[in-house]
C-alpha cells in the first residue's frame, strides 16, 4: 500500500522554507507515494497551493488532520512539542532534529514509537551521502545570501571600476571559515568582483579557497585543525593568539568581514573582538553567520542588523528564509534523494535498512528505540588499507609477481647456474666453449640494455629486434655457394633452394622490420 | 675480403646492434638507434657476401632472393596500419622461425658442415642442429597461430584440450627419444626421419601452446615468441660457428624474455601459468563464485556524450586511459582531436598507459604516437597513478580489467594483486564501453557501480566523435 507523505506548514517564527516543492512532489508520486500538503505551506517560498495541487498533491487545511493522515512527515525545522503531539503513533519523521541539542524532543518522539531520520545526522564523509546532504545545501544558500546582505548595507561597489567620474577601488572581503557556507560566500563575493581573502583552521581547504578565486590567509602557527567529519576543532591557546593577531590585521584592511566559524556542539568561537570592530573603517560591514550560536563577533545581536562604531553588524539568523525558494528547492531534492534510498523498490513503501551506512547514520530513532548516536561509518578510504594485508598472501600464490626475489631463491638460481656451467665445462669441447662464452656475455649485455628501454617504445623494440633477428640470413648466405672442397658429394640443388628461401624470408624481416620501426619512431613527437 | 676482415666487420655490426637497442631508451635517441641497426645489418650482410664463404656464383641468387623478400617487407611496412602492428610482428616472428628451420635442414644435409670434426664436436654440432630446428619450428607455428588470433582469423578464446599438459609432456619425451636416434643415425637420410618427426611435433607443440592462451595474454605471447625467434637465431649461430648470429640472437632473445617478464608482472601472473594457458585456473575463480555476496552491487549511472563534453569542459585535470577497445574502434585520432581541443583551453590532459593495455607491449603508445599525441603527455601507470585524486575527469576508453578496483579491494578476485590504474580515485570517472560485459578476465568490475563513475555506452569512436562535436559547439 502506498504511504502518505505529509508536508506541514513550518511553524517557527520567520521560517519561510517548506520541506518539498511541487517539482519534487511529482517525483515522489512517481516513486509510488501519495503526497499531502498543508494549505499555505509553500506561501513563504512562493509556491501556491495551486501549484502543489497541479503537481498531484492533496491540499489539507488543518495541520492536525495532515499530521494524523501522514505516514511520513517531511519537516525543515526541528518539530515543536505541539507538533509531535499531533504525530501519528509509529509514524516516520524526516527533517532537522539535532538530537544532541534536543534530548526532551527525542524522548517525546521515542514515546510516540516514531522512526526519525535526522538529516543533520547524515554521515557526510560518505560520498554516496552527498546528494542527501541538506546541511551543505542550506549552508551554501546561506553563504550566498550573507554576501548579498553585506552588499545591501555596504555603501560601495564590490568590483573596482574606472569611470569617467574617477576610480573606484574594489571592495576587500575577508571570510572567516571556509566550510560550505564560507566557500559559497567566497565564490559569490569573488563573482561580484571583490578582492576575497579567507582563513580556516584546516590548512587543507587552501586549494578550495584558491579554486573559487579567493586568497588563503594563513595563521603563522603550526597546528593541524581538522576535527573529523569535515568540521574544525578547538585550537590551542598559542594558535588562537596568532589567529587573533591575524584577524586584527585583516580587520584594519578589509571592508567586509563574513564569519562562518562553527564548532559542533560548542558555542561559536569569538573571533572578532570589540576593538577589532572599532579598528575597522567606518561604513564597513560584518555579517555574522554564526549569530544563532552566539556569534563570532562580540558585538553581534542575533537576528538583527545593528550599527556599532560606524560598522554595520548583520546578525540575521534566517538567511535561508531570506532565500526561501532556493533553500526549499535544494532541501526538497535532498529529501527526495533520501526517499529514493529508502524506497529502492519504487512502490511507495520505505525500508529503513540499518545495514546501509548512510541510512544507519541518519536514523536517530527506530520504532521508538533511540539509535543515536550511530557508530562511526566505515570510511571508504579505509577499505583498501584493510584489504591489503589479505591481498598480499593471495598475490604470493601468483608467483614472484614483481616482488624482490628472496635470498633463498637467488641462491638456488646461482646454484643451478653453477651446476650447469660445471657440466658444460666438463664435457663440451674447447671450440664450443668459445661460442658459449660469447653467448652468455651477449645475454647479459642484452639484459642490461633492454631494461633501459622506455616502456613507451616496447613496440618499436619488438619490431627492431625482429628486424635484427633477420641476421639469420647470414646462415643462409654462407650456404648458398660456398667455396667447394673437392671430392665431396654435396646436394647443391637442395641446399641452394633452401638457402634462397631462407634469404627471401629473412629479407622480408630485414627490410620490413627496419622500415616499420622507422615509420613508428618518426611518429613519436613531443 | 679475408676471414679476419669479415670477423672485424662482424664485431662492428654487433656493436651497432647493441647501440640500436640502447637507443630505444628514449624517443629522441630512438631514430638514431634504428639507423644504427640498419647500418649494422648492411655491414653484416656485405661482409658475408663478399667474405670468404660465399663465391661469386651465389651473388645472382642472393640478389634475387633479397629483392623479392625485401620488396614484400617494404610493401608490408608501408601498408600496415598501426592497429595491426601486433599481427605484423607476429607474422615476422614466424618468418624468422621458418628461416631458422630451413637453414637447419640445409646445414644438416651439407656434408661440409661436419667436415673435420671430432666425434664429440660432431655430437655437439648435431645437437645444435636439432635444437635449432626445434626452436625454429615452435616459433614458426606458434607465431602463425598468434597472428591468426591477433587478426581475428582464429577466435581469441583459449583452446584447452583435455590433458594438455600430459600431451605436451609426451611430445617432449618423443622429441628427446628421436633426438637420441638422430645422434646415432649412421647416414644423413636415416637421421632425416628423426629430424622430420621432431619438426612435426615441434610445429604441433607451437600450435597447441598458443591456442591455449587467451586474447588478453597476447602481449606475453608476442614477446615470448620474439624471444624464441632470438634463441632460434642464436642456435643457428652455434650450428654455423658464427659469433655474430650468437650475439644477435642472444640480444633479441633476452630482450623478448625481459618483455615477457614485464608483461607478466603487469598482470601479476606467473610466466608458467600464462604459458600453461587459461585464466583463473589457479583456483581464484571458484573461490569467487562460492563467495556470492562479494559480487559488486549498486546502481550504474550512464551519461551522454554531451554531458561528457560538459564535464570535460569544466575540468582542470583530465587523464585518459586507453585500452584495446580504442584500437579496435580506431578511435585514436578522435582521441587526439579531443585532447588538442582541451589543451588549447588550458586543460591538463594526460594519458595513462597500463603495461598490458592492448595486444602487445607498448601497443597503446604506438597508436597514440600515430595520432600525433605528444609523447611527453603519455605516462606510464606508475608515473601518474598517484595523481588520480587530483584529477577531475578520468576517461577509460575500451579498457576494463586494467582499471578494475577489485584487484586491490577483493582478495578473492582472480585478478587480485594485479597493478591497476586507480581511475576510481578521480572526482569523476567515465567508462566508455559497448556494454556491461566483463573484460577478458571474466571478472565483474565494481568500478561500474561506484558513485563517481559514469558509463558512456556505445562504440568508442562514435561516442568520442559526439563528444568532440559537443565540445566544439
Amino acid at each position: 500500500m502506498a504511504l502518505m507523505i505529509g508536508i506541514p506548514r513550518e511553524t517557527a517564527a520567520g521560517e519561510k522554507r517548506v520541506a518539498t516543492v511541487p517539482e519534487v512532489v511529482e517525483k515522489l508520486i512517481k516513486l509510488g507515494f501519495k503526497v499531502s500538503v498543508e494549505s499555505g505551506a509553500g506561501d513563504g517560498a512562493n509556491f501556491s497551493d495551486e501549484t502543489y495541487r497541479a503537481a498531484g498533491a492533496e491540499i489539507i487545511d488543518s495541520a492536525a488532520v495532515l499530521w494524523a493522515a501522514s505516514d511520513i512527515v517531511f519537516k525543515v525545522t526541528v518539530p515543536t512539542s505541539a507538533e509531535v503531539d499531533l504525530m501519528r503513533e509509529g509514524g516516520v519523521l524526516i527533517g532537522f532534529v539535532w538530537p544532541a541539542q534536543n534530548p526532551e524532543l527525542m524522548q517525546q518522539l521515542a514515546a510516540k514509537k516514531a522512526t526519525v531520520l535526522a538529516i543533520d545526522a547524515l554521515p557526510r564523509m560518505l560520498s554516496r551521502a552527498q546528494k542527501m546532504d541538506a546541511l551543505t545545501s542550506q549552508a551554501g544558500v546561506a553563504g550566498y545570501r550573507a554576501v548579498i546582505e553585506a552588499a545591501n548595507v555596504f555603501g560601495r561597489f564590490f568590483n573596482g571600476q574606472i569611470t569617467a567620474a574617477g576610480k573606484v577601488p574594489p571592495a576587500k572581503v575577508f571570510i572567516a571559515g571556509a566550510g560550505v557556507a564560507g566557500l559559497a560566500a567566497i565564490g559569490t563575493a569573488a563573482g561580484l568582483g571583490a578582492i576575497v581573502r579567507a582563513n580556516d583552521t584546516r590548512a587543507e581547504v587552501a586549494d578550495q579557497v584558491k579554486s573559487l578565486g579567493g586568497e588563503f590567509v594563513k595563521v603563522e602557527y603550526e597546528e593541524e585543525g581538522g576535527g573529523g567529519g569535515g568540521y574544525a576543532k578547538v585550537m590551542s591557546e598559542g594558535f588562537q593568539q596568532a589567529q587573533r593577531d591575524m584577524y586584527a590585521k585583516q580587520a584594519k584592511e578589509v571592508d567586509i568581514i563574513i564569519t562562518t566559524a562553527l564548532i559542533p556542539g560548542k558555542p561559536a568561537p569569538r573571533l572578532i573582538t570589540a576593538e577589532m570592530v572599532q579598528s575597522m573603517k567606518p561604513g564597513s560591514v560584518i555579517v555574522d553567520m554564526a549569530a544563532e550560536r552566539g556569534g563570532n563577533c562580540e558585538l553581534t545581536e542575533p537576528g538583527q542588523a545593528v550599527v556599532k562604531h560606524g560598522v554595520t553588524i548583520v546578525g540575521y539568523t534566517d538567511l535561508n528564509s531570506r532565500l526561501a525558494k532556493q533553500s526549499s528547492t535544494l532541501y526538497a531534492s535532498n529529501l527526495f534523494r533520501l526517499t529514493e534510498e529508502l524506497c529502492k523498490t519504487k512502490d511507495g513503501n520505505i525500508d529503513v535498512n540499518m545495514e546501509d551506512d548512510a541510512i544507519r547514520g541518519l536514523t536517530v530513532i527506530k520504532n521508538g528505540e533511540v539509535t543515536w548516536p550511530a557508530p562511526a561509518p566505515k570510511l571508504p578510504a579505509a577499505k583498501p588499507a584493510a584489504a591489503k594485508p589479505v591481498a598480499a598472501p593471495a598475490a604470493h600464490g601468483h608467483g614472484t609477481g614483481g616482488a624482490p626475489t628472496s635470498a633463498g631463491k637467488t641462491a638456488a638460481i646461482f646454484g643451478v647456474a653453477a651446476l650447469l656451467f660445471l657440466l658444460v665445462g666438463a664435457y663440451a669441447p674447447a671450440a664450443f666453449l668459445g661460442h658459449f662464452t660469447v653467448f652468455v656475455l651477449a645475454c647479459f649485455v642484452g639484459y642490461m640494455v633492454v631494461w633501459n628501454v622506455t616502456p613507451a617504445l616496447h613496440t618499436p623494440l619488438m619490431s627492431v629486434t625482429n628486424a635484427i633477428s633477420s641476421i639469420i640470413a647470414i646462415g643462409a648466405l654462407v650456404q648458398i655457394a660456398p667455396p667447394l672442397e673437392l671430392g665431396l658429394d654435396r646436394p647443391d640443388e637442395w641446399i641452394r633452394w633452401l638457402a634462397v628461401a631462407g634469404i627471401a624470408l629473412t629479407a622480408v624481416n630485414m627490410f620490413g622490420g627496419f622500415a616499420v620501426t622507422r615509420r613508428m619512431l618518426s611518429m613519436f613527437r613531443k | 675480403m679475408s676471414a679476419s676482415l669479415a670477423t672485424v666487420a662482424y664485431i662492428g655490426a654487433i656493436i651497432l646492434f647493441i647501440l640500436s637497442l640502447g637507443g630505444l631508451s628514449s624517443p629522441e635517441s630512438s631514430r638514431r638507434g634504428n639507423l644504427y641497426g640498419m647500418i649494422g645489418m648492411t655491414i653484416a650482410v656485405l661482409a658475408t657476401v663478399f667474405g670468404p664463404r660465399v663465391t661469386m656464383a651465389g651473388i645472382p641468387w642472393i640478389i634475387s632472393a633479397m629483392v623479392v623478400g625485401g620488396s614484400v617487407g617494404l610493401y608490408a611496412a608501408r601498408k600496415v596500419q598501426m592497429t595491426q602492428m601486433p599481427e605484423l610482428v607476429a607474422l615476422m616472428h614466424s618468418l624468422v622461425g621458418l628461416a631458422a628451420c630451413l637453414v637447419g635442414f640445409a646445414n644438416y644435409i651439407d656434408p661440409m658442415a661436419a667436415l673435420n670434426l671430432t666425434s664429440a664436436e660432431k655430437a655437439i654440432h648435431e645437437i645444435e642442429v636439432y635444437v635449432g630446428i626445434l626452436i625454429g619450428a615452435v616459433t614458426f607455428s606458434g607465431s602463425l597461430i598468434a597472428f591468426g588470433k591477433l587478426s581475428g582469423k582464429i577466435g581469441g578464446k583459449p583452446l584447452l584440450l583435455p590433458g594438455r599438459h600430459f600431451l605436451n609432456l609426451i611430445g617432449l619425451l618423443v622429441v628427446i627419444a628421436f633426438g637420441y636416434q638422430f645422434l646415432h643415425a649412421e647416414t644423413i637420410s636415416a637421421g632425416m626421419i628423426a629430424l622430420a618427426v621432431m619438426t612435426v611435433i615441434a610445429l604441433l607443440f607451437g600450435i597447441h601452446m598458443v591456442m591455449a592462451i587467451g586474447g588478453a595474454d597476447m602481449p606475453v605471447v608476442v614477446s615470448m615468441l620474439n624471444s624464441y625467434s632470438g634463441w632460434a637465431a642464436a642456435a643457428t649461430g652455434f650450428m654455423l660457428n658464427n659469433d655474430l648470429l650468437i650475439v644477435t640472437g642472444a640480444l633479441v632473445g633476452s630482450s623478448g624474455a625481459i618483455l615477457s617478464y614485464i608483461m607478466c608482472r603487469a598482470m601479476n601472473r606467473n610466466f608458467i601459468s600464462v604459458i600453461a594457458g587459461g585464466f583463473g585456473t589457479g583456483g581464484g575463480k571458484p573461490a569467487k563464485k562460492a563467495d556470492g555476496d562479494a559480487q559488486p552491487a549498486g546502481e550504474v549511472t550512464s551519461i551522454s556524450a554531451v554531458e561528457t563534453a560538459e564535464l570535460l569542459r569544466e575540468a582542470k585535470n583530465v587523464i585518459i586511459v586507453p585500452g584495446y577497445g580504442m584500437a579496435v574502434a580506431q578511435a585514436q585520432h578522435t582521441v587526439y582531436e579531443i585532447t588538442q581541443h582541451l589543451r588549447e583551453k588550458g586543460i591538463n590532459v594526460r594519458f595513462g598507459i597500463h603495461p598490458v593495455a592492448g595486444r602487445m607491449p607498448g601497443h597503446m603508445n604506438v597508436l597514440l604516437a600515430e595520432a600525433k599525441v605528444p609523447y611527453d603527455i603519455v605516462m606510464e601507470m606508475d608515473e601518474l597513478n598517484g595523481d588520480f585524486p587530483d584529477t577531475d575527469v578520468a576517461i577509460v576508453i575500451g579498457a576494463n580489467d586494467i582499471v578494475n578496483p577489485a584487484a586491490q579491494e577483493d582478495p578473492t578476485s582472480p585478478i587480485a594483486g594485479m597493478p591497476v590504474l586507480e581511475v576510481w580515485k578521480a572526482k569523476t570517472s567515465i567508462m566508455m564501453k559497448r556494454s556491461m560485459a566483463t573484460g577478458y578476465a571474466g571478472v565483474d568490475n565494481p568500478l561500474f557501480y561506484k558513485d563517481n563513475n559514469r558509463m558512456l555506452f556505445g562504440d568508442a569512436k562514435k561516442m568520442l566523435e559526439e563528444v568532440l562535436v559537443a565540445l566544439k559547439a
